[in-house]
């Protein structure tokens, strides 16, 4: 029973990857296509829902589950690891790919050749470095992820396309060689590159290997800030998302996280309750380039009226956020970082996908999706009978634009407000006396509620103009496959509020398992081969 | 020998960082390239520089000072063989870009003088 279990880790990587294998061969079949992939992706679903069960009701020891690939032992080869963690971000990336591809069904997954294929390595891609063990293989699974992206970014080939792919490509590369750099450090340091392995050896280093790693590991973090947008690295941001089409945006909202969720990950795996000079300002510099970050994506966000800058913006805020909590550090922030991480993914992506449907009000977008159909001759006439338009169109788009941007701001009664409300709270409440209420804490408080307060001004203002101000508005039509994946998403974060006792629970239990690295590194390093397939038993001929 | 090894990775790199800060895409993509080689060689050395000895044996208990190490060996392969991809991959993006733009700036247009 443990043994088919086990298999199912494997599910989430290997499944997209023969899907867009064999997506390839299937050409000009596109509804086919779409059901295969759409397919593929709710069994994704399903799979992570069993992880979430799995690693939660503690199936595993201490909720760890390991999958050794390869049947070798944990340090030597290449394990996949899924903790509470891993499991929700996959619940979370299951559920945004979900939306986005069923939104992409009636446009988007038609302007691109491969759409289905890319997408679904994307899936390879972030569901990897979820759950990867190890630092090298997050290296792969983040290029997989990164190829894809660009692939998913050009979709439709604009001008306006090509030239913010130039840019988020070049960075990305940049970055790679940075990963690569921090990764070659570390494995001079320790000898090891299996994140549970490192977890061990890092406590017993000597100096000149302490400082290695040290060095190692500032260099890497470079590389996921600027995935994950910090100050001054995220520049490349709001042009790259106001670019991308709305599925792919909603994607690339995701792909920010998995830049904050590596942080996190290694961060408390390594350095984590080594109360030293390291911890205290690598604490730091994430709170100082987390509040930054929040500074500029808030400017950012009342400076720019075009909606798809706007929504990048917001992006930022969030990712500022996330940086501030986990900087500053401690179960209860961190657990009410992750509420907010939910909270705030699902509501951007969510405005990624509610952002044209808006724009057809204000008309100047349809052109150039109108040049974009013509250049990969869409019939769009064709296509009238297919989908069902859906009545009262103008007052559907109002009230999810509504909820989004109670969720963004963070007002109540939505689960905005709890993530922000629970996050001051546990600021306030600290857990130990080394965490005590300073300046630095009013600092952060004012800040956080500051930036809630311009995201409200900006999509107020936003809302009015779209809404209210524009005379002899038509409402457009929408198709139900255009408007449920964002409905979806939003009653997902209204739930999420309903259920936000459970929830914090659940994520408080994450949160608490995230402290205690030795677990973690002890369950991976002790778990066992598959006996009798075949495993080298030491006996070299 | 890790001096003069040294020095060539700091002059790849540092050759690199200036060609990706020009304003051409072809000069942006040599820079990515020499990049990417400083970093693989700079990964290679991580294992201790080592010459004429063999990365794997069959016999055990063995003085692990006389074989390179293989791991990093194994890893510079698979960096080496993903660098190359993406770099294609720009390179087609590049073209796509000159051929859509008309120039090969990076911003995709010309500055005005």
């Amino acid at each position: 029973m443990m043994f088919a279990l086990d298999q199912l880790i494997l599910l989430p990587i290997l499944l997209p990857l023969t899907l867009g294998a064999l997506l390839v061969l299937l050409r000009g079949h596109e509804q086919l296509k779409f059901v295969v992939s759409l397919g593929g992706t709710l069994c994704l679903l399903t799979a992570a829902l069993a992880l979430y069960l799995l690693t939660d009701r503690e199936v595993w020891p201490n909720g760890v589950g390991v999958y050794l690939a390869g049947n070798w032992m944990a340090p030597f080869g290449i394990s996949l690891v899924v903790d509470r963690l891993a499991a929700l971000m996959l619940l979370l990336s299951t559920v945004i790919a979900s939306a986005a591809l069923i939104f992409s069904r009636r446009r988007w997954s038609r302007a691109g050749v491969h759409f289905h294929s890319l997408f679904q390595f994307l899936l390879t891609g972030i569901n990897g470095s979820f759950l990867t063990g190890d630092l090298f293989n997050l290296f792969v699974f983040f290029e997989i992820m990164l190829a894809a992206s660009y692939g998913l970014l050009l979709l439709g080939l604009q001008p306006r396309r090509i030239r913010a792919s130039m840019q988020y490509v070049v960075i990305n590369l940049i970055a790679s060689s940075i990963f690569l750099i921090g990764i070659a450090l570390i494995y001079a340091a320790c000898g090891t590159l299996n994140l549970a392995d490192l977890s061990q050896r890092a406590t017993s280093l000597d100096d000149t290997q302490r400082l290695l790693l040290e060095t190692g590991a500032a260099i890497l973090a470079i590389a996921f800030l600027t995935k994950g947008a910090m100050w001054p690295l995220g520049f490349w941001l709001p042009a790259t998302y106001a670019a991308a089409a709305p599925p792919v945006a909603a994607m690339l909202v995701l792909m920010t996280k998995v830049g904050i969720y590596v942080i996190l990950r290694l961060w408390l795996l390594i350095f984590a309750g080594q109360e030293d000079h390291w911890h205290t300002l690598s604490g730091m510099a994430l709170v100082a380039g987390g509040l930054l970050t929040l500074c500029f994506g808030t400017l950012g966000l009342l400076s720019n009226l075009e909606p798809g800058r706007m929504a990048g913006f917001s992006a930022i805020v969030s990712s500022g956020t996330l940086l501030i909590a986990i900087g500053y550090g401690g179960p209860a922030v961190v657990s009410a970082a992750l509420f907010y991480l939910v909270s705030s993914t699902l509501a951007v992506a969510a405005f990624m996908l509610l952002l044209e449907l808006i724009e057809r009000i204000r008309d100047p977008g349809a052109e150039l999706l109108a040049q974009t159909m013509e250049a990969f001759d869409i019939d769009d006439a064709a296509d009238e009978s297919a989908g069902v338009a859906i009545p009262a169109a103008t007052a559907f788009l109002g009230l999810s634009f509504v909820t989004c941007a109670l969720i963004m701001a963070g007002l109540p009664p939505l689960s905005g407000f709890v993530a922000k409300f629970s996050l001051l709270h546990a600021l306030l409440n600290p857990a130990s006396a080394s965490l005590a209420v300073s300046t630095l804490t009013f600092v952060i408080i004012a800040l956080v509620i500051f930036s809630g307060l311009a995201a409200i001004i900006a999509l107020l203002r936003f809302g009015v103009r779209v809404f209210w101000s524009i005379p002899g508005m038509k409402p457009p039509r929408l198709h139900l496959s255009e408007a449920l994946p964002a409905s979806g998403l939003l009653l997902l974060c209204i739930l999420l509020s309903l259920g936000a006792g459970p929830a914090s629970d659940y994520l408080a239990r994450t949160s608490a398992a995230l402290h205690q690295p030795g677990q973690y590194s002890e369950r991976v390093l002790s778990s066992t081969p598959v006996p009798g397939a075949g495993i080298p038993d030491g006996e070299i001929p | 020998m890790e001096a003069i090894i040294a020095i060539a990775i700091g002059i790849l790199f540092a050759s690199g960082v200036w060609l990706i800060l020009r304003p051409r895409t072809f000069q942006v993509i040599i820079g990515l390239m020499l990049m990417s080689y400083a970093v693989n060689l700079f990964i290679f050395i991580m294992g201790r520089l080592t010459v004429n000895q063999p990365p794997l044996t069959t016999t055990r208990n063995i003085d692990s000072s006389q074989f390179a190490d293989p791991v990093t060996q194994a890893l510079v392969l698979t960096a080496i063989v993903i660098g190359f991809a993406t770099t294609a991959l720009y390179l087609v993006l590049l073209l796509t870009s000159r051929g859509l733009t008309g120039t090969d700036h990076v911003d995709g247009r010309e500055p005005r003088l």
